[in-house]
């Protein structure tokens, strides 16, 4: 224990200490939202005058009538995303630096290494998740009128999910790589895709079947949908709970496997 | 430290210890004892299985064959218990560059669960004895290569090991910065009679700091005993002599048949001769020289060092040899940041 907290220790100093690694972090996020959010006016297709007794298609598809909103939330998955990405980078550069060996010659258990580096990934994306919110609202995001402040926790809730989930899963495939270049390689080939095949963008329901198919089994679908039914809609609390269910086996198993895996490989 | 006892004053066994990683055996079946107190050396260069010992020694990797016991405790089967008995100076600068060196001293502290006191306490006590105390809340990034050479040093002492490991530990350090650590390295064993495992490709520090050296070749030991035995185990001095053109076949076997010449070897442009008195036999080789219609164009006569002695046990010099691009990426990082 002492050693998982003393890990976890270096990583929050480390983080702290250079506050322009957040700067940058956020950068991206809020660009995203301040010009592809923006920029995609897709309330700009529906005619001024909707014929009487014709519901708005934006909210039949998109639940809201701006589509501002409704991408401003797939942010903050977008941010969980990327900043759990960095974990599996960060055990690369400690092997390559020698301080994983180090540590791994000290009583320190093998299990509190990739636990120290999921616990940073998740407290990063947290916290980031709530600036880009606030930016988000800044900018215009419209919440719902039957948001009540409590309904944050569950939102954070659900991101915590799923950034354990996430940070567990690239901590495990960075755990016997020696090759930060193909660790980013690899992070390049992921985010995107995990990004586009969800609902953080654009509504499941605009997707062909099988683009449909892969989203239902992308946990960043059910972590942004349990935090756009929080912000900004009347929540269907079955569907929440079934994405909260979703997104706690999902960090569950990812977890277990990042710990075996820790076990298994970081003495070779 | 009944443990040691038991064994002998041996506080590390090895016994045909065996790491492969997939076709290569970086170390093949080598055995050694570590006595109580003693500084001992692992003398190889780059790639030849040293480091790779010291990460099985140190349960960082895994042997595939063999027995090694740190401190009485299997480095396999008791391996948390050989952790806390061990101290380990990494070849890296592994000190975090973005903490204090203080910081970084408590963080090793806690992975060995000290408590936070007498940690504190240790840590004070440690930056004072590497001379670091002006430097404990500076951050390590605006630390010299010798400061973070010796903070590492500190690092490695702070849960008051039996044994301590130190990897290459003046790794691209100045010379002045490097016998400065080589006094560190005798106060620690003088004064606080620790043991030490230590590998190096510097022969000079293998030389002057250990009181027994392995010679480590392609994972195998070659020779080991203390650096005097094993100079004198050449058997003399040794005379290089350069001739001005190739020499017939009868050369090599009349200089042999010097009295005193112990042995002859070809090299580029010459011989180099093993001799018991290098001064009264030069005169007597440049006349056998002289006798086959040679002229000599250069002649040398050499106390024996362990460059010969690793000459003469692995038929190469250290300078020849290579390792592997790994090695060398790692080699280039450790030497710009010692320069930093």
């Amino acid at each position: 224990m002492s050693g998982l907290m003393a890990l976890t220790g270096r990583e929050i100093k480390k983080w702290y200490k250079n506050p322009f690694v957040l700067f940058i972090s956020l950068v991206q996020p809020i660009i995203w939202m301040g010009l592809f959010g923006k920029a995609m006016n897709l309330g700009a297709l529906i005619p001024a005058n909707l014929p009487p007794g014709m519901p708005n298609p934006l909210v039949t598809y998109l639940g809201v009538s701006d589509y501002f909103s409704y991408m401003a939330v797939g942010m903050l998955s977008f941010v969980v995303l990327f900043a759990t990405m960095f974990s599996g980078m960060s055990i690369v550069w400690d092997r390559r630096l020698g301080f994983l060996n180090k540590v791994l010659s000290t009583p320190a258990s093998r299990g509190s290494i990739v636990l120290s580096k999921v616990f940073i990934a998740v407290i990063r994306a947290l916290v980031q998740a709530g600036i880009v919110l606030i930016a988000a609202v800044l900018l215009g995001l419209v919440i719902a009128p039957g948001f009540n402040p409590i309904y944050l926790l569950g939102v954070f809730a659900a991101l915590f999910l799923m950034s354990i989930g996430l940070s567990a899963l690239f901590v495990a495939i960075a755990i016997r790589s020696t090759k930060w270049e193909t660790q980013m390689a690899i992070m390049n080939l992921l985010n995107l895709p995990l990004l586009f095949a969800s609902n953080a963008l654009f509504p499941t329901s605009f997707m062909p079947a099988w683009l449909q198919d892969i989203a239902k089994m992308n946990p960043v679908t059910y972590g942004t949908d349990a935090a756009r039914q929080l912000i900004l809609l009347t929540p269907n609390w079955t569907s929440v709970a079934n994405d909260f269910l979703f997104l706690g086996v999902f960090a569950a198993v990812f977890a277990a496997i990042g710990i075996a895996l820790s076990w298994r490989y970081l003495s070779k | 430290m009944t443990e040691v006892d038991e064994m002998n004053g041996n506080v590390i066994e090895v016994s045909d210890l065996v790491k492969k990683f997939g076709e290569l055996t970086a170390v093949d079946h080598v055995s050694f004892q570590v006595r109580e107190g003693e500084i001992f050396g692992f003398l190889g260069p780059n790639g030849a299985g040293k480091t790779t010992t010291i990460n099985m020694l140190t349960t960082v990797l895994r042997p595939n064959g063999g027995r090694a016991t740190v401190s009485g405790h299997d480095v396999l089967h008791e391996a948390l218990e050989v952790r806390r008995s061990i101290g380990l100076v990494p070849q890296e600068y592994t000190a975090d560059e973005d903490l204090t060196g203080k910081e970084n001293l408590l963080l090793v502290a806690s992975l060995y669960e000290v408590p936070k006191a007498e940690a504190r306490q240790r840590a004070s006590e440690l930056l004072e004895l590497v001379q670091l105390k002006d430097a404990a809340d500076r951050t390590v990034d605006t630390y010299s290569g010798g400061m973070r050479r010796r903070l590492e040093l500190a690092c490695g002492l702070i849960n008051r090991p039996k044994v301590l490991f130190l990897d290459e530990p003046t790794l691209g350090l100045d010379v002045q910065t490097r016998t400065a650590v080589w006094n560190y390295i005798r106060l620690l064993k003088e004064k606080y009679h620790m043991t030490l495992f230590m590998t190096t490709h510097y022969l000079e520090e293998a030389d002057n700091l250990c009181d027994r050296i392995a010679i480590i070749d392609h994972g195998k030991i070659v020779a080991l005993d203390t650096p005097t035995a094993l100079k004198e185990s050449l058997g003399g001095d040794i005379v290089e002599i350069h001739v001005d053109r190739p020499a017939e076949d009868g050369l090599a076997a009349a200089l042999q048949a010097i009295p005193n010449v112990k042995q002859v070897r070809s090299v580029d442009g010459g011989y180099r001769l093993t001799v018991v008195s290098g001064e009264e036999t030069a005169p007597l080789i440049l006349d056998v020289i002289r006798a086959h219609n040679l002229k000599a164009t250069r002649i040398s006569i050499a106390k024996p060092t362990l460059d010969e002695v690793y000459l003469a046990r692995t038929g190469r010099t250290m300078r020849d040899q290579e390792g592997s691009s790994e090695d060398a990426f790692r080699q280039r990082v450790i030497t710009r940041r010692a320069r930093a």
